[in-house]
């Protein structure tokens, strides 16, 4: 297969960047998107030309580290999965690509397609943890924990913490990730001492770091990878009621 | 939160002033005292009058302040823009909303101050003594320019109700995974009664269903 790109080049945080085109053939259907980018790169470093920085890791949609936006979709056109887990036998043979960084404020470019997350870490850094006493694992049937429960708080933790729902969010808004992180642990055992300032801190860092707000129009949803519903965002404003109305009452 | 509380009411007082407008098809006694009995209300109808007018003024502030942030949120937007799910309505919220806001601002001063049409002052009173709205809403609506913005403000309404209406449930917490496609459809399907419903009135009146009860 062969294709034509557009893929954003940009040399760092400061300087302006622009789409730069690129040509790459006689590619298997069965090659990744992340491996013909390396077949790309490769092929610049034998020109002596800068190879395109980019993001990846485990390359099997459990780490969430690659994030492009491609033909103007997070993660590209084949959801639910990260660009690791998209192969050129998706596109059609001869298509021309546009390949972007995640656009979001909050996560300014390092370097062409690589971007800062960091500011999904500070998120987590508010609450997104349990306060225990480390020692040896205590006895397994101590805590119990309803089945429905323990399905859910699943659901929530398959979140990867790729960005994909703050870059495909028309207000790059972050609300499915922290949404995800809060109902994770409100609803296990676990997390219940600190429930009520997890959800007010992480929602107060999630608003400082300057993402945007939810409008409910679910674009997040449809572009996640671990396929987190946005009901959890409708859980994540209960907590949130909850949270602040008990702090109100002087609870 | 705000918007979605502030929606609310404004959709609760879209349903109320439907039902009310309805009446003309019963006939012009009925119409003209129904509106008789809200002028009586009095201070009670100013009251409700200066609520939703609050209600549209926070709901309309608290919008664009947070459609500013989400602007500042992505400061150098996309080359390419595919979207999989977000819908239309839900992406041109602002836009439908002030386009509402400004038929609104015209569809006071027509039938409500009555400031657009000298016509509406020459009404007699109906045999009962009623001011008559049915005459004035009838002689309204057959001028195709009034109807045609009309409907085209409800349009936008619809477009916008089609988010809104079932958008705000998600915000107060009320959904969950089951729910939110029900939501959705029940959200689509209200916003598009709401359009029949008012859009009828003009229709009927420029088929000639729906006669003036005087001549002018």
């Amino acid at each position: 297969m062969n294709f034509k790109l557009k893929i954003w080049r940009q040399p760092n945080a400061k300087s302006p960047g622009k789409l730069v085109n690129y040509e790459v053939r006689d590619l298997s259907p069965h090659t990744s998107f992340l491996e013909m980018l390396d077949i790309l790169n490769e092929d610049l470093l034998r020109r002596a030309e800068e190879p395109i920085a980019f993001d990846s890791d485990c390359r099997e949609g459990i780490c969430g580290t690659c994030s492009l936006t491609i033909n103007g979709e997070a993660h590209g056109p084949d959801h639910p999965g990260a660009v690791c887990e998209l192969y050129m036998r998706k596109f059609r043979d001869r298509a021309t690509i546009m390949v972007e960084p995640f656009r979001v404020g909050s996560f300014p470019i390092v370097k062409d397609l690589v971007i800062d997350r960091s500011a999904l870490d500070r998120i987590v850094q508010a609450g997104g943890f349990i306060s225990a006493r480390a020692g040896s694992a205590p006895e397994a049937n101590s805590i119990l924990v309803p089945k429905h429960d323990a399905d859910l708080a699943m659901e929530a933790a398959a979140c990867i913490g790729c960005g994909a729902c703050a870059a495909a969010c028309p207000n790059g808004s972050a609300m499915l990730f922290t949404a995800a992180k809060v109902s994770h642990l409100a609803v296990l055992p676990q997390g219940h001492p600190e429930r009520d300032n997890r959800v007010l801190k992480m929602v107060r860092v999630m608003d400082a770091e300057g993402f945007g707000n939810c409008t409910n129009t679910y674009e997040c949803e449809a572009v996640c990878p671990a396929e987190i519903r946005a009901s959890f965002i409708a859980k994540l404003n209960r907590e949130y009621a909850r949270a602040s109305m008990q702090r109100g009452a002087g609870e | 939160m705000i918007v979605a509380v502030t929606g609310i009411m404004l959709i609760l007082f879209v349903i109320g002033h439907l039902l009310g407008n309805l009446q003309i098809f019963i006939g012009p006694d009925w119409i003209n005292g129904y509106s008789q009995h809200l002028r009586d209300l009095g201070p009670l109808l100013w009251a409700i009058r200066l609520f939703l007018l609050a209600a549209v003024i926070i709901h309309i502030y608290v919008t664009i302040q947070l459609a500013i942030e989400n602007r500042h949120a992505r400061p150098e937007p996309y080359q390419d823009r595919q979207y999989v799910k977000a819908t239309f309505a839900s992406r041109h919220m602002v836009v439908s909303g002030l386009v509402v806001l400004a038929f609104i601002a015209y569809h006071l001063a027509h039938f409500t101050f009555r400031k657009t049409d000298a016509r509406f002052a020459l009404l007699q009173p109906d045999r009962l003594g009623h001011y008559d709205v049915y005459s004035m809403m009838v002689y309204g609506f057959q001028n195709y320019l009034v109807s045609g913005f009309y409907v085209l403000g409800l349009f936008l309404l619809t477009l916008h109700l089609s988010h809104g209406s079932s958008s705000f449930f998600q915000s107060l917490g009320l959904n969950d995974k089951k729910l939110t496609p029900r939501l959705a459809l029940g959200g689509q399907i209200f916003a598009w009664l709401v359009f029949i419903g008012y859009t009828s009135i003009p229709v009927a009146v420029l088929l000639g269903l729906v006669k003036p009860a005087q001549q002018l």
